[in-house]
This record gives structure tokens, C-alpha cells and sequence, in this order.
């Protein structure tokens, strides 16, 4: 397997993602992360220079309904399903330092 | 499975439809059988995570006060359909089958499961599947593997492993899937039954849980060729809350599929018969070609090598997509929390305990192939080979009007026989561009491998080009007769 990830590297990308990643995970996900990376290699073999992104199999381009009142989700039912709520608001621990 | 004095239910959905609009058998008889026969059998098969009897036998009731008023009780009037749990329906669990989303009942309806109400459909539940659709085997389901019904020590294959073994094993003539890499083909393919992805855009996302939202599409599992285009058109055409819903009407599908398929065009991708695709199912591709033939279509050979690089574009492109999305999972609005003292801490234990093994390493890769100095390299690339395989789609459409590959490369595999993720990610090779191009795709049944199991046959066809891919399709299950 070549070094086409690190370790470091995978370690910052759990950071990135809001994933904490024990020592054992951090072996197996490098592992298979260069894997796939290294299957994903095929594609050096291409000749790309000059060609198109394509992002999105439809040409897309802004959508814009009618400016008219139609329902909207029930306010309740959608609190209902929070872990925490305080006031009719999603509660959160802390968002600075420690304890609140 | 049922005494001489209860009413015989007939198969299919199009004759329950029929039996139950005519007055022959209530649609309440129907729910009724279907939730029995689930409830003694589906303890072995695992297809569904929530079964909604109560709101099945009202909703069947309803059906039924509809058509002794005389009025129009819809196309799928009395139809069970099993849902896959990552369409969000209103008051009923959700789980994506992942711990992170375990009771979360959400506030609306999406839109597919709104349409089959109107048209009459009771459903019976939510089905099994890889957490948040990610996976070819169903075993990513946090709250359990589903088994394949034609044979219990084998995978129904995924990521809509439930939905396809409801439909294989009775409980349902109809179900819904969601397709991103193959998730609805691939386990057609596996369970022997008839799987369609539409073409992008033609069935409103909303209120599907995105996963690679430039990708994902739901589609219809049936029994046979027939009812599958009967659900797709219930679900399909336009709706205004999903901005990439094409403007237009549900495409008429039903009506061609007596066609035949007298001069068209047919081109089997030799690409995808060789290496890495068992013999005996490459075997049974070339028999639907000679099927076709037989029945009038013009069949050729196209060479396609770029679709050999749509693995390696998918899992960068898919992962990326996905990264993004489920960023929303963080213990703030839905779904699991884990305390901590910060809302920062929070998330990362919230996530950390939430998503499983393979739904992280999609994350990490997406996350990954998306970050400063890897994002030209991995992510960027991904982008310009799916311009390839478009454009070496739109070359092999000049020359043909339905392409032909296996759907899967092998029949089920056992379970727990694949722990390698590369391993099992080269499941989704035939199915994956498909979805890259935004193309419609259907598997069908045809016979089975050396190992007696199913093998499925996929029809490929440019977009919106449902109409030439159900006639072929019809064409191969006639051939298959």
C-alpha cells in the first residue's frame, strides 16, 4: 500500500468532521481510506486536461416558486422532536468555555 | 398460508387494485392478510424495522368507505406497499436505520408517500436497509441484518434490502426504494424482482434523508415489469418543494409496454461482461439479448471503457456529497444527543456514538476528498471523468436506444462473507453510472446463476428514456416465461 494518506492526516480529517476516532479506528480507517484512494488512482490514467466539471446531472439554474402563503411545518410538532427546548427555541449546551 | 373460508387475495398489485375497486375483496381483507403473513414470517426475513398496522387497517378502511360510496378509490386502491426508512412519513419513525436517528418521528410526509395515499395505497410499514443507504448488503442496518427470502444465508443485497426482500417474500406487491450507486437495482437484482431507478428528477426527493444529493433517486420494487411502471407513475411527475424536480407530468408508461420492442435498439456492453462479473450471470445477459432478439429488437455490441471509472468517481463524488449532508446530525434538532459540557463536545460524541463503521468512513473520505489540497486531485477529478462517462454515454445512444449489463456481478453473496469495503463497493460497478449521468435504470429478473439463486438483467436508457426501457424490460420477463 502506498502512503497516500496518513495517519495525521486522517486525524485532522475526524477533527474536520466532528468524528473522535480511537487508536484502533485510526489504523483501520487509514488503512482503508488508502484503499479506496489507491483504486481511485485509475483515473490518472485519463486524459482530463481541458475537460468540464460536472457537479449535477441536470443544468440547473435557479428554481423560484410563486410568492403566495402555502403551509409550513407545524412549529410544535417539529420541537417535539428536539433532544432540548427551552422557550419554543432548540437548546444547546454552552457555546463558549465550559460549564455554563 | 391462508384457510379455505378467508378470502383468496390475489397477486400483484394491479390485480388487488382491480379486485379492490371492482368490490370482489376489501381492501381491509387485503392489509389484513398481508400484516399477517409479515408478522409469522418476517421474524426470519428482518425486512421491516416498524410495522404501521393500525394506520394500515384505517387507512384500508378508508379505502374501502371509498368504493362503497362509489367513488374513484385510486390506481393503487388497497395496494400494501412497504416504504424504506429513509422516506420521512409524518408521526412514524424514521431511523435510516442508524442509531443517530432511532425514534425520530418527523413532522411531514415526503411527497412519494403522500402520492400512493392518494392513489389508494395502504402502507404497511418501514423497511430495512444499510444506515443512511450506504451499502450492497443490508449488514450496515444498525438495528440488524435483512436476510435474503429466497435464501436466508444470504444477503438481500442493499442499501434497500428490505424493501426488496417485502416485495420477494410476499409481504408487499410494491415497495419504495432510493437508488444513489445501485440501492434499488442491486438488491432487485439479488431478491428476483424488478427494480427501477427513474430518471433524475423525475420522482420528488422530498422528504428522502439525502445522501449524495446529485445522485439519489426513489424508485419503485415490484413483483414484475407491469406494476413497477404502475408505481412509478403513481409517484412521478412534477412537484414544486424539490428544485431539481423535472417540470413536467409523470411519463405514460403502462400503455407501451405492449409495444414490443420491433426495431429497437439494443446494445449489450461488452465492457461489463468480463473481468470481475461471474460467468454464469454474464451468461444469462447474453441469454436477454438473444430474448430480445428473438422478440424483434435490432441487438449489437457497444464498447463503454469509462464506465469502468465510475467506481473510482463515485466513491469520491458520493462520500463528498454525503459529507455535507449528514453534517446535520449533530444532537441539536433531531435524533440522538450525547451530553457534554459544550455544544462542540456535544456534536462530536452525539456523532461519534450515532453513525456506525461505514457511514464514518464515508464521512472521513467525503470529508477528505472535499479538504484544502486534496479537493483538485480527488474531488475535482471525480468531477471531469463523470463528464466522461456522460459523454461516452451520448456516443452509445447515437447508435442504440437501451443499453444491456448485468445488474449486479455476482447472485447473493452469504452473509458476512464480504468485510472488505473496496471489497463491497465493487458491487455497484454496472449500476453507478447510471446514476453519475442521471440515466434511468431497471433491473429484471432473468432465470437464475449455477447456484439456483436470482439474476437480474439491467436495462439501461438515456434520460427520460422510461418508455424504450420498460418495453425492453417487458420484452426480457416475456422472455423469461
Amino acid at each position: 500500500m502506498t502512503e497516500r494518506i496518513s495517519r495525521d492526516d486522517v486525524a485532522h480529517v475526524a477533527r474536520l468532521a466532528n468524528l473522535a476516532l480511537d487508536d484502533d479506528e485510526l489504523t483501520t480507517m487509514t488503512r482503508q481510506l488508502a484503499a479506496v484512494l489507491d483504486h481511485a488512482a485509475d483515473v490518472e490514467t485519463l486524459e482530463l486536461d481541458g475537460v468540464e466539471p460536472t457537479t449535477h446531472p441536470l443544468p440547473l439554474r435557479n428554481v423560484w416558486r410563486d410568492d403566495v402563503v402555502g403551509p409550513t411545518l407545524d412549529r410544535d410538532e417539529v420541537l417535539a422532536a428536539a433532544p432540548a427546548v427551552v422557550n419554543d427555541r432548540f437548546e444547546v449546551p454552552a457555546i463558549l468555555g465550559g460549564e455554563p | 398460508m391462508s384457510d379455505a373460508d378467508e378470502p383468496v387475495i390475489p397477486l400483484g398489485a394491479r390485480a388487488i387494485a382491480e379486485a379492490v375497486a371492482a368490490g370482489r375483496i376489501t381492501a381491509l381483507e387485503v392489509a389484513e392478510a398481508h400484516l399477517d403473513g409479515l408478522a409469522t414470517r418476517d421474524e426470519t426475513v428482518h425486512a421491516f424495522l416498524t410495522v404501521t398496522a393500525e394506520q394500515a387497517l384505517a387507512d384500508a378502511e378508508a379505502v374501502d368507505a371509498k368504493v362503497s360510496a362509489g367513488a374513484d378509490p385510486g390506481p393503487l386502491a388497497g395496494v400494501p406497499v412497504a416504504l424504506k426508512d429513509n422516506l420521512c412519513t409524518r408521526g412514524v419513525a424514521t431511523t435510516c436505520a442508524s442509531k443517530i436517528l432511532e425514534g425520530w418521528k418527523p413532522p411531514y410526509d415526503a411527497t412519494v408517500v403522500e402520492r400512493l395515499r392518494a392513489a389508494g395505497a395502504v402502507t404497511l410499514g418501514k423497511a430495512n436497509m444499510d444506515e443512511f443507504a450506504m451499502g450492497s448488503s443490508c449488514e450496515n442496518s444498525a438495528f440488524g441484518p435483512t436476510r435474503n427470502p429466497r435464501d436466508p444465508s444470504r444477503v438481500p443485497g442493499g442499501s434497500s434490502g428490505g424493501s426488496a426482500a417485502a416485495v420477494a417474500a410476499g409481504f408487499a406487491p410494491l415497495a419504495l426504494g432510493s437508488d444513489t450507486g445501485g440501492s434499488i437495482r442491486q438488491p432487485a437484482a439479488l431478491c428476483g424482482v424488478v427494480g427501477v431507478k427513474p430518471t433524475y428528477g423525475a420522482v420528488s426527493r422530498y422528504g428522502l434523508v439525502a445522501f449524495a444529493s446529485s445522485l439519489d433517486q426513489i424508485g419503485p420494487f415490484a413483483a414484475d415489469v407491469a406494476d413497477a411502471a404502475l408505481l412509478l407513475e403513481t409517484i412521478g411527475g412534477h412537484d414544486g418543494r424539490d428544485s431539481t424536480s423535472i417540470p413536467e407530468e409523470a411519463p405514460e408508461i403502462s400503455a407501451h409496454l405492449d409495444d414490443g420492442v420491433d426495431g429497437l435498439r439494443v446494445g449489450v456492453v461488452t465492457d461489463l461482461l468480463g473481468d470481475g462479473i461471474a460467468g454464469d450471470v454474464a451468461a444469462r445477459v447474453r441469454a436477454a439479448a438473444e430474448a430480445l432478439s428473438a422478440a424483434g429488437a435490432k441487438v449489437g455490441e457497444v464498447a463503454i471503457p469509462e464506465l469502468a471509472y465510475g467506481l473510482s468517481a463515485y466513491y469520491l463524488i458520493a462520500p463528498a456529497e454525503a459529507s455535507s449532508n449528514l453534517a446535520r446530525f449533530d444532537g441539536v434538532r433531531y435524533g440522538l444527543r450525547v451530553d457534554a459540557p459544550t455544544t462542540a463536545e456535544m456534536m462530536v460524541a452525539t456523532r461519534t456514538a450515532g453513525f456506525g463503521p461505514e457511514v464514518k468512513r464515508r464521512i472521513m473520505l467525503g470529508t477528505y476528498a472535499l479538504s484544502a489540497g486534496y479537493y483538485d486531485a480527488y474531488y475535482g477529478k471525480a468531477l471531469q471523468v463523470r463528464t466522461l462517462i456522460c459523454r461516452a454515454f451520448e456516443r452509445a445512444y447515437a447508435d442504440f436506444d437501451v443499453l444491456l449489463t448485468p445488474t449486479s456481478p455476482t447472485t447473493a453473496f452469504e452473509l458476512g462473507a464480504t468485510t472488505d469495503p473496496l471489497a463491497m463497493y465493487l458491487n455497484d460497478v454496472c449500476t453507478i453510472p447510471s446514476n453519475l449521468a442521471g440515466h434511468p435504470a431497471m433491473s429484471v429478473p432473468f432465470g437464475v446463476g449455477g447456484d439456483g439463486l436470482p439474476v437480474g438483467v439491467q436495462v439501461l436508457a438515456p434520460a427520460l428514456g422510461e418508455v424504450p426501457m420498460f418495453r425492453a424490460a417487458a420484452a426480457i420477463e416475456e422472455g423469461d416465461r
